[in-house]
């Protein structure tokens, strides 16, 4: 493989249909993508109203509270207390976004998520920060790596996960207008855009953003630039591999996924989690009763994190494009 | 400050003694339970309802009226009781409490039944929700008061004292907690399993209004709920002694009927008991 990517710059890379894209464009946060489109629509949306738990600096919540400081309320560091808020405000009509870092939003105040909010079915987005291990240097006690399993298994919760800035402005506005308990995982690091400002954006509904015909890579979050450029790569190769954003975890998208299971034949998902419980998992599910192929899940292999820099990170643990085609190469190897 | 009229005094009463004939009928019928609570909040939930909150039972989906939080969501016999007795919903319905297909849940559930403000049953997560009607309600300006029910056993968990944090920050003088103070919980006397200490000056400390009163003692709950009412700038709370099974002999003071329906024998003793003190 060829990698000359430069600080904040994506070469160039051919995929595999021929299409040519160059992914120039300046890398930006998916947590900067939230706070940002958060402040758009409380323009627009006098319901809307923000909680966090005195992270609203790094889960960019703080752009809203400057904007709206009569519709923003910190909770300091009690999470399942602000759960438990976001559930009493949205029952008075509040459409209410509430945010932490990933761990504390779905790991501590779990329970309460439960209880106050899936059970009633309430109006309540939580939009967690800081998921997966381009965290980065804060370590294994901030990485969350289990937040998508906690998330999928509570009835009436939609779980999304953006692949990039793009992506998740579109996906806070359409969490705002889908009713009930939703979960938006964002990430700390900054990467690059796989989508644009004009691609349409469906909950429920897969992007394929690459064509193939020897392995699907099914991805999603911060990843998915990840596979596309291990598409590259495997092209180069002389595999073809194919790409799916699943940007939404539940409700899985499982007509993309029979697609992309009678077309390659296998399927490698990609995803910054646990390989229990998360989109591996998911995808698993579906596809055991609906179109069985060989199936490998990449991602944390039932160990928790390192400090590090996120992106060396992301190598460490075999989550970049590089480990990402090195898997689907010795599946496709594997797997005949 | 006036008290209660002789008429709003006889209804409470009257009301008090229908809730705790019902819940115990409820939990008879039904086999399981918990029939202790109930009757020792009785004339909690009877004042409460019939002087204190503003409804309308035709409209329960009314967003101006005033809501209660039953966070100690395990007694909601008594609050499915006070809820018939007010007309949210018709009294048989009462009957099919904990069966397969009730709107009247093991533990209250939002949405199922008009009248029941939120989903409760998992102890200590009821009253940051009441926190945050509370907090939504002043934002937007709103005149009304959130009222919340809390247990001594509850207050162990850690949720709430965060929420008794954030409720002095957010100076929610529109919330009125009640705590029902009985000593007891499943596992035994809170003395022994837990002891929690003085709750009322635990509540104080963390700068609320707190009252210590007699929580069957009607005339002190009223005059209690209205310095609640008047006290501005920060929330109250009625911490309110009572005794666990009030009113049936082999209940009262026990946790053995705690979670523990009455046999058919206990049932008609307790019965006879609750019927020879009618009010």
């Amino acid at each position: 493989m060829k990698e000359t990517r430069g600080p904040g710059r994506m070469r160039a890379f051919t995929m595999t249909d021929g299409e040519s894209v160059t992914a120039h464009q300046e890398k930006i946060a998916t947590r900067a993508a939230y706070g940002k489109a958060l402040a758009a629509l409380g323009a627009e949306r006098p319901d809307i109203v923000v909680l966090d738990a005195d992270l609203s600096g790094s889960t960019k919540t703080a752009v809203f509270g400057a904007a709206f400081p009569d519709r923003f309320f910190n909770f300091g560091v009690a999470e399942s207390n602000m759960m438990g808020h976001a559930a009493g405000m949205a029952i008075m009509g509040k459409t209410v976004f509430a945010s932490s870092f990933a761990m504390f939003a779905t790991g501590k105040a779990w329970e309460p998520i439960r209880q106050s909010i899936c059970i009633p079915e309430l109006d309540v987005k939580i939009c967690a920060s800081h998921a997966g291990v381009t965290v980065g240097e804060d370590g294994k006690s901030h990485q969350m790596l289990e937040d998508i399993a906690l998330m999928r298994v509570l009835p009436h919760m939609t779980v999304v996960v953006p692949a990039d800035a793009p992506q998740t402005e579109k996906a806070v506005r359409a969490i705002a207008d889908t009713p009930g308990p939703c979960y938006l995982r964002t990430s700390r690091m900054a990467t690059p855009a796989v989508t644009s400002e004009d691609d349409e954006f469906t909950l429920g509904r897969a992007d394929r953003l690459v064509e193939g015909t020897d392995i699907t890579l099914v991805a999603c979050g911060v990843l998915v630039s990840e596979a596309v450029r291990a598409a590259g790569i495997l092209a180069e190769a002389g595999i073809s591999a194919a790409v799916q954003n699943h940007h939404t975890i539940k409700p899985l998208d499982g007509d993309a996924l029979e697609d992309a299971a009678r077309q390659t034949g296998r399927i490698l998902t990609c995803e910054e989690h646990q390989v229990a419980g998360g989109l591996g998992s998911a995808v698993c599910e579906t596809l055991a009763s609906r179109f069985p192929v060989p199936i490998e899940r990449l991602g944390m292999q039932d160990r928790f994190g390192e400090s590090g820099p996120g992106g060396d990170l992301l190598a460490h643990f075999g989550l970049d494009a590089a480990g990402i085609a090195g898997r689907a190469a010795e599946f496709i190897e594997r797997v005949k | 400050m006036s008290g209660l009229g002789p008429e709003q005094r006889e209804l409470v009463l009257a009301t008090a003694h229908q809730i705790r004939l019902d819940a115990l009928e409820m939990v008879h019928q039904a086999g399981c339970g918990h029939p202790g609570g109930p009757l020792g909040m009785a004339e909690m939930l009877a004042v409460l309802y019939r002087t204190q909150m503003r409804f309308d039972p035709a409209q329960p989906d009314e967003m101006g009226r005033d809501r209660f939080v039953l966070s100690n969501g395990h007694t909601c016999a008594g609050l499915y009781s006070i809820l018939s007795q007010v007309g949210f919903f018709d009294r048989t319905m009462l009957r099919s409490f904990r069966k397969l297909g009730s709107p009247l849940q093991g533990h209250p559930h939002r949405g199922s039944l008009p009248g029941v403000d939120m989903s409760t049953g998992s102890l200590g997560t009821g009253l940051s929700v009441a926190a945050g009607m509370a907090l939504a309600a002043k934002a937007d300006g709103r005149d009304l008061r959130v009222y919340a029910s809390t247990s001594d056993g509850e207050n162990q968990e850690g949720q709430p004292w965060e929420m008794a944090t954030s409720a002095v920050h957010y100076d929610l003088d529109n919330l009125c907690l009640m705590l029902d103070w009985n000593g007891i919980q499943i596992d035994g006397n809170t003395s022994d399993v837990m002891d929690a200490g003085d709750l009322r000056a635990k509540w104080e400390a963390f700068g609320w209004h707190a009252l210590e009163i007699d929580g069957h003692d009607v005339d002190a709950l009223y005059a209690a709920f209205e310095e609640a009412k008047a006290e501005k700038g920060r929330p109250s709370i009625l911490c309110c002694r009572t005794s666990i099974g009030k009113g049936v002999s082999f209940m009262e003071d026990t946790s053995a009927f705690h979670g523990c329906a009455p046999d058919d024998e206990q049932y008609e003793t307790a019965l006879a008991e609750l019927t020879a003190a009618a009010p």
